[in-house]
């Protein structure tokens, strides 16, 4: 177990050694008051634990690793995420989990706006509410909401499933109800026992791709 | 790019701290506006006079002579230079000091005026502002601070923000204006004065010509939502406290943050994590056009 301190260290210093680390090690990491690009780049099994709140970007591109941060986050967290898992006790601003490919981000609290916008595959999963425009292209992989969603939910919307416990504010276009069959039901328990979200399944609705702006339809050929 | 800092002292004993507190909070958004910085400060009210901040562009300002002639003219309650800035407290109308002003001091432009409000800007690092401007040892009740990194128009200390928009009003903004041209001839005819080609400027001429037209603060900024395109966080610094508000979709960011002592706001946590019991503070994300006040009771 190695602790880290951002008051003796530059964040340089700590992403080298968190990227340096084994399978298997574990870092504590304190006095982040707010600092961007915490964590990053990360490919080994390591266990990394952040103490406070954190800037832009924390554990962007995040492959294998494990990070959890004790705090709130700023815009960007887990951007580009391939694989492992991010959880944040507080908030997370603006983009979460943005063109993510895998791995799983839980925010037990609140999402701001845009969260899991052009997901790729990652699985999200958001204690709180989520903000405008959140999945917007999003292209696959989960996104769990167990409280509201805000306007605009899954604009433009391609193959990713979005399941909302409470209200949507808006649904963005091409973005409909659907019904949740049993293969979904299952997932979606799956993904809240993962992130140990009690909540039933069957108070979710899901939601997903009307899949009518995947071809040209030639009524609307006067609007280019 | 820019960085907004608002501080808001909600328990008087923390009023001789102010330019302490707020100082490390502009100096933490150095590198999202590292070309030049501002800072409106609310304190020393002057309610039965007026109380006008100044600029010289001319370094060589002859300050001597123009406080002379201030003392000849009026009846001087306070009276101080600050670098290339002045401060007057007045016994007189803000009308006859502005006239006075324009009619004999063309060098001069006013960068604030009212009864609590004083407005310094400069171009350079925000530190270097801090350490000339001796922002530390400020005292008052709240302030508003600006670093700008210019996206659209010159850098220039007019083009420095915070703008003032009325008395004891003043704008900072992070973000872009992309209709400020055609708004600004509207407003040019609408009788609206500006001094540079700054979008920011047209945001405060804006709100101001609305607050002139009979609007409160809260209607100026809800047509603001209607008129003005773009992106934008504005934070308006008011005789008693500061607004904030985001743009329809929310695309520049703010935080705000609220404890038993103070409120404050800024376009990351980092500014506000300087201030003290910043980790137990209350935190949010304020909501795309919604208006946040805080105010004196």
């Amino acid at each position: 177990m190695a602790t880290i301190d951002l008051n003796k260290s530059t964040i340089r210093e700590l992403n080298e050694k968190l990227q340096g680390g084994s399978s298997g090690d574990k870092f504590i990491v304190n006095n982040t008051v707010g600092k961007h690009a915490l964590s990053v780049g990360l490919t080994e099994e390591v266990d990394v634990e952040i103490n406070g709140h954190v800037g832009y970007y924390c554990a962007g591109m995040n492959q294998e690793a494990s990070i959890k941060i004790n705090g709130n986050a700023g815009p960007g967290l887990a951007e580009n995420m391939m694989s492992g898992e991010v959880r944040v006790t507080g908030n997370a601003s603006q983009y979460a989990a943005a063109t993510a490919h895998g791995g799983l981000l839980v925010i037990e609290g609140d999402a701001s706006s845009r969260c899991g916008i052009s997901m790729k595959g990652v699985n999200i999963v958001v204690g709180g509410n989520i903000g405008h425009m959140s999945a917007f292209m999003a292209q696959s992989g989960s996104l769990v909401v167990c409280g509201d969603a805000g306007d605009a939910l899954g604009d433009s919307i391609y193959e990713t499933k979005i399941y909302v416990r409470g209200k949507v504010k808006s649904l963005g276009t091409d973005c409909v109800e659907k019904d949740m069959k049993k293969e979904h039901k299952e997932e979606l328990a799956k993904l809240l026992d993962k992130a140990q979200m009690n909540y039933a399944v069957d108070e979710f609705k899901r939601y997903g791709s009307a899949r009518k702006l995947y071809n040209f339809d030639i009524d609307q050929v006067d609007e280019y | 790019m820019c960085g907004i800092v608002g501080l808001f002292i909600k328990n008087p004993k923390l009023e001789s701290q102010l330019g302490a507190l707020v100082a490390p909070m502009l100096s933490e958004m150095t590198e999202r506006g590292p070309d030049s910085a501002g800072m409106a400060v609310y304190r020393d009210p002057n309610e039965a006079g007026c109380k006008v901040t100044v600029l010289a562009q001319d370094s060589e300002f002859d300050w001597e002579n123009f406080e002379k002639s201030v003392h000849t003219n009026f009846s001087v309650d306070k009276f101080y230079v600050n670098q290339n800035h002045a401060v007057l407290s007045l016994s007189s109308s803000l009308d006859k000091v502005q006239d006075w002003l324009h009619d004999n001091w063309k060098d001069l432009s006013v960068t604030s005026a009212g009864s609590n409000i004083e407005i310094f800007k400069g171009k350079g690092n925000p530190a270097d502002f801090i350490e000339q401007f001796d922002i530390k040892n400020m005292t008052g009740t709240h302030a508003l601070g600006h670093t700008r990194m210019a996206t659209e128009s010159a850098i220039t200390t007019e083009h420095s923000h915070p703008f003032s928009t009325g008395q004891d009003l003043c704008l900072v903004h992070n973000g872009s204006l992309s209709n400020h041209n055609r708004l600004r001839e509207t407003l040019k005819r609408a009788g609206v004065q500006f001094k540079t080609d700054n979008d920011s400027e047209v945001a405060a001429g804006y709100l101001s010509w609305r607050l002139s037209e009979g609007d409160d603060l809260d209607e100026a900024l809800n047509h603001a939502i209607e008129d003005l395109d773009g992106f934008y966080t504005f934070a308006i610094g008011t005789k008693d406290g500061f607004a904030v508000m985001r743009d329809p979709i929310g695309c520049k960011p703010a935080i705000m943050a609220e404890t038993d002592d103070w409120a404050a706001m800024s376009s990351e946590y980092r500014a506000i994590a300087t201030l003290p019991g910043a980790e137990n503070a209350r935190i949010w994300e304020p909501e795309p056009t919604q208006i946040y006040s805080w105010k004196r009771n």
